[in-house]
Parts: C-alpha cells; sequence; structure tokens
C-alpha cells in the first residue's frame, strides 16, 4: 500500500502543479479576441478558396473585424445571403455581391483543331506547355489536361473532346482556375452575361483559320454590329466590355453575325441566379 | 569538449532520430511534403527538444533517483513535456504572435512526439551529464531537420514524376524513405575515427 503511495503522490503532485501553471498562465497571457470574430466568421462558407483577396475565410473575418472599410460584399461563393448576414453582424450597409462564374475562352475542341504532335508526357497542362506550347496546333487554347479541374473546389469543371467546360450550375465564382490555367484563358464574368467569346488566339487571322475553325480570325464585324459598342478586337481577338453589355438593344447580333462562330450566346446563370 | 563534438555529430548523422531510430515518423511523413512547413516544423522540435530536456533531465535526478521511482519516468516524462508545450504555445501566442503564427500549427502535434520523448528518456540511459544532454538535444533536433528538409525535396522531386498507380502517395514515399535512411548507413563509423 505504501509502495502504490509513494508512486501515486510524486504524479498527482506533478499533474497538480502542470494544471494550476497552465491555469495561471492562461489567465494573465489570455490574448483579448475580438468578440464579433467567431460571429463574422460564422457568416463565411468555409471554403477557404480566396476569392476575396484574402488568405482563406479567417483572413477576410479578421480583415473585417480589424478595418471598418473592408467592403461586405467580396464573398462570391456565398452570394448577397453572406453579404446580407455580414452587413447584418458589422452593422453597416448591405452591399450587392455581383456573383460571377468562370468561361472558358476556347472551344477548340477536336472536331474544329487538330494535333500537332503526340504528347506522351506528364498529364498535366503546366508540363504539356512547356514543350512547344502543348499538343494543340493552337498555342492559346486549352491544353486538355485538366490543371483547373484538379484544382476546382467543386468539380465543376470537366475535360470534354480535348478541352474543358465548366458547370455554371456548380461553380461558385472562387477564381482558382483562372490562376491555374498555364494559358490564362479562363475568366469570371457576370453570371448575368449572356454572350461570350469563345477563342483566345491572339495570331492574324489567316494563321488562326489554319489552325481552328472555331478561331477569332479579327475581322471586326462584331465591332460594327454592335450597337452599344461593348466589343473590340484587341491582338486580333474579339474582347467584350461586359459593362456596356447589359442593356443591349439587339440581343445576340454580334453572336448571330460572327464569321467563324466564336462569339456565341451562352446559358451562364450561376447557382445563385439559376431558380429566377 | 571533444566528448560534446561527437556527441552533437553522432546525433545529428550517426544516430539520426529519424533516419536510424526511426521515432519521429509520424511528422517526417506528415509535415515533409513542403520544405516551408518541414522547416517550421523542425524548428519547433528542436526548440522542444532543448526545453523538454531542460526540464525532465532535473526531475529525473533530483525527484525520481533519489525516491526510487525510475519505473514513473515515462509517464512523468509524458506528463511534464505535455504541460510544458501548451506553456510554450502561451508564452507564444501573448508575446511574439508571428513566430506563434509559424510554430503554431505544429506545437500540439509535438507534444506527444516519440522524438522528443525518446530524446529525454535516451540521455538519462546514457548517463549524460546536463550539459551533454543538453548538447544531445540540440544536435538530435538538427538530425531532425536535416532529415525533414533533405526528404522535403526528394518528396518535391517525386511529386512531378509519373508513378504508378498502385505506388502513387504513401507507399511511394515510404520506399523513398527507406532509400533516405539507407544512405545515412554511410556514416557509420566515420565521427569515432575523425578524433582518434
Amino acid at each position: 500500500m505504501n509502495e502504490i503511495l509513494i508512486a501515486v503522490i510524486p504524479v498527482v503532485v506533478i499533474g497538480i502543479i502542470c494544471g494550476a501553471v497552465l491555469v495561471i498562465a492562461s489567465k494573465i497571457m489570455a490574448v483579448k479576441e475580438d468578440e464579433r470574430f467567431p460571429a463574422v466568421r460564422e457568416c463565411l462558407p468555409g471554403a477557404n478558396c480566396g476569392a476575396c483577396g484574402f488568405a482563406g475565410c479567417d483572413g477576410y473575418a479578421k480583415a473585417l473585424c480589424e478595418s471598418p472599410d473592408t467592403p461586405t460584399n467580396l464573398c462570391v461563393p456565398g452570394a448577397d445571403a453572406v453579404s446580407r448576414q455580414l452587413s447584418e453582424v458589422l452593422g453597416v450597409e448591405f452591399a450587392d455581391v455581383i456573383e460571377q462564374v468562370a468561361v472558358v475562352h476556347c472551344a477548340g475542341d477536336c472536331t474544329r483543331t487538330e494535333d500537332k504532335v503526340s504528347y506522351e508526357g506528364i498529364e498535366s497542362c503546366a508540363a504539356a506547355k512547356l514543350l512547344y506550347g502543348g499538343k494543340g496546333s493552337c498555342t492559346y487554347g486549352c491544353l486538355g489536361f485538366g490543371d483547373c479541374a484538379k484544382a476546382c473546389p467543386k468539380e465543376a469543371i470537366c475535360i470534354e473532346n480535348g478541352i474543358a467546360h465548366i458547370n455554371t450550375r456548380l461553380c461558385i465564382g472562387c477564381g482558382i482556375c483562372t490562376r491555374t490555367c498555364p494559358n490564362k484563358i479562363i475568366s469570371l464574368v457576370p453570371d448575368v452575361e449572356r454572350v461570350v467569346v469563345t477563342c483566345s488566339n491572339k495570331d492574324k487571322g489567316i494563321k488562326t483559320k489554319s489552325v481552328c475553325s472555331n478561331g477569332c480570325i479579327g475581322c471586326k464585324k462584331c465591332e460594327r454590329v454592335c450597337p452599344s459598342s461593348a466589343i473590340k478586337v484587341v491582338d486580333n481577338c474579339a474582347v467584350i466590355d461586359y459593362s456596356k453589355c447589359p442593356d443591349c438593344e439587339d440581343f445576340g447580333v454580334c453572336a448571330k453575325n460572327c464569321t467563324t462562330g466564336c462569339i456565341q450566346i451562352a446559358d451562364l446563370r450561376g447557382q445563385h441566379r439559376f431558380g429566377e | 569538449m571533444t566528448k560534446l563534438i561527437i556527441i552533437l555529430l553522432s546525433a545529428v548523422f550517426i544516430n539520426n532520430y529519424v533516419l536510424s531510430r526511426f521515432l519521429g515518423i509520424c511528422p517526417f511523413l506528415g509535415v515533409s511534403k513542403k520544405l516551408d512547413s518541414a522547416t517550421g516544423m523542425s524548428i519547433a522540435v528542436i526548440f522542444v527538444m532543448l526545453m523538454a530536456t531542460a526540464v525532465t533531465y532535473p526531475i529525473q535526478i533530483f525527484l525520481l533517483n533519489p525516491n526510487d521511482l525510475g519505473y514513473l519516468q515515462t509517464i512523468v516524462f509524458i506528463l511534464v513535456i505535455a504541460a510544458l508545450v501548451q506553456l510554450v504555445e502561451i508564452i507564444l501566442k501573448r508575446y511574439i504572435p508571428s513566430l506563434h503564427k509559424s510554430l503554431g500549427v505544429y506545437l500540439p502535434l509535438i507534444t506527444t512526439n516519440c522524438a522528443v520523448l525518446g530524446v529525454t528518456i535516451l540521455n538519462i540511459d546514457e548517463g549524460y551529464s546536463f550539459l551533454e544532454a543538453m548538447v544531445n538535444s540540440l544536435g538530435s533536433g538538427l538530425g531532425f531537420f536535416l532529415a525533414m528538409v533533405i526528404f522535403s525535396g526528394v518528396r518535391s522531386t517525386i511529386e512531378g514524376r509519373d508513378i504508378p498507380k498502385s505506388f502513387q502517395g504513401l507507399p511511394i514515399t515510404l520506399v523513398a524513405a527507406a532509400i533516405t535512411s539507407l544512405s545515412f548507413l554511410g556514416f557509420g563509423g566515420i565521427i569515432e575515427n575523425l578524433f582518434a
């Protein structure tokens, strides 16, 4: 009995001392946290996608608590619902979120363009691009190995007929794929838009036409027919300025008149607007 | 002095905790994916090993040995090290937030790390003096650092390779770890002859 006590007592005493020291230390050296932080963090979806421009949801919540100037409408995946909650918690005015979806500016699938080489390397766009700009004859377009699909947190991207397709119903608009794509052909577009340019080729028209039947040849027909002059041909490729686009009086005229069909009418309604 | 250098070098190379004694394999495989996290983890381990030795050595000498309680060594050491790591975390959070931010994730992982416990117990078993024990802890920590940095390099090289499906992930990592530890066999017998 005595021997057991001799063993038990030191361990108990050490345990109590350690516990006491920890309790005292945590009381004395407690770090003050903003009491709004847990509430703010609770509003955010927790996808940690980085669409807001901060390091994950914790970073955004911290920035919201610390500086009142931080806009509450930066969370694209959370959309209006999150922005409304945030404005309630922080006591600021509600700011509308511009919901966005990702769009691939390439439609050069295997029916429209051809491979110039047979590639048997690492199955990754970044690796394939290092070798003569990829296996396709167009070096501006989709490389087709699905780096974006691997990076997508919502599995909204699939590779079909050699190019990436984005399911806008699943896309949360975080923009990770836009940063992943080595050719930078994916961009975020407000999900109210209905026309997209599906080509990124910056070569002269004759060269573009020789590699892909869908390519933008820079004929500027769309520039001329657009009633709100929202389309400009920059570097031999049409670019739509979406800020001028929404009030179009002759919707779809650009797509109807496109010589190669690279301007297309698309249904970009994302998950936030799908019910409308 | 020579003995201290021999202890230090043999702890880093010959008796490397990860690659020769196979202690601390969990963080070795878990945190070695990226160089910066491997470095952060290793620095935290060095820090905790030194602190743990400084605390557990007096407990063994002044409390356990005189009372003939050597058999309580393991449980007392675990208790003390766990409390110590928690205390260090609280202190860092209060006074050096930047260091806490970079080490904070790893500190709770180290609490029950077998490499830390192994260092403190082996220090006693080898019959080191306090100074020798501290030098041995430093060497063990540096050895851990070395193994982590080398292995994170190996892993980042493997990452870009086309690996057969059945070998992807953990299997190829374990094979690579085995080959890396084989290379450390070559250090056996070098240190003793350096000072002979």
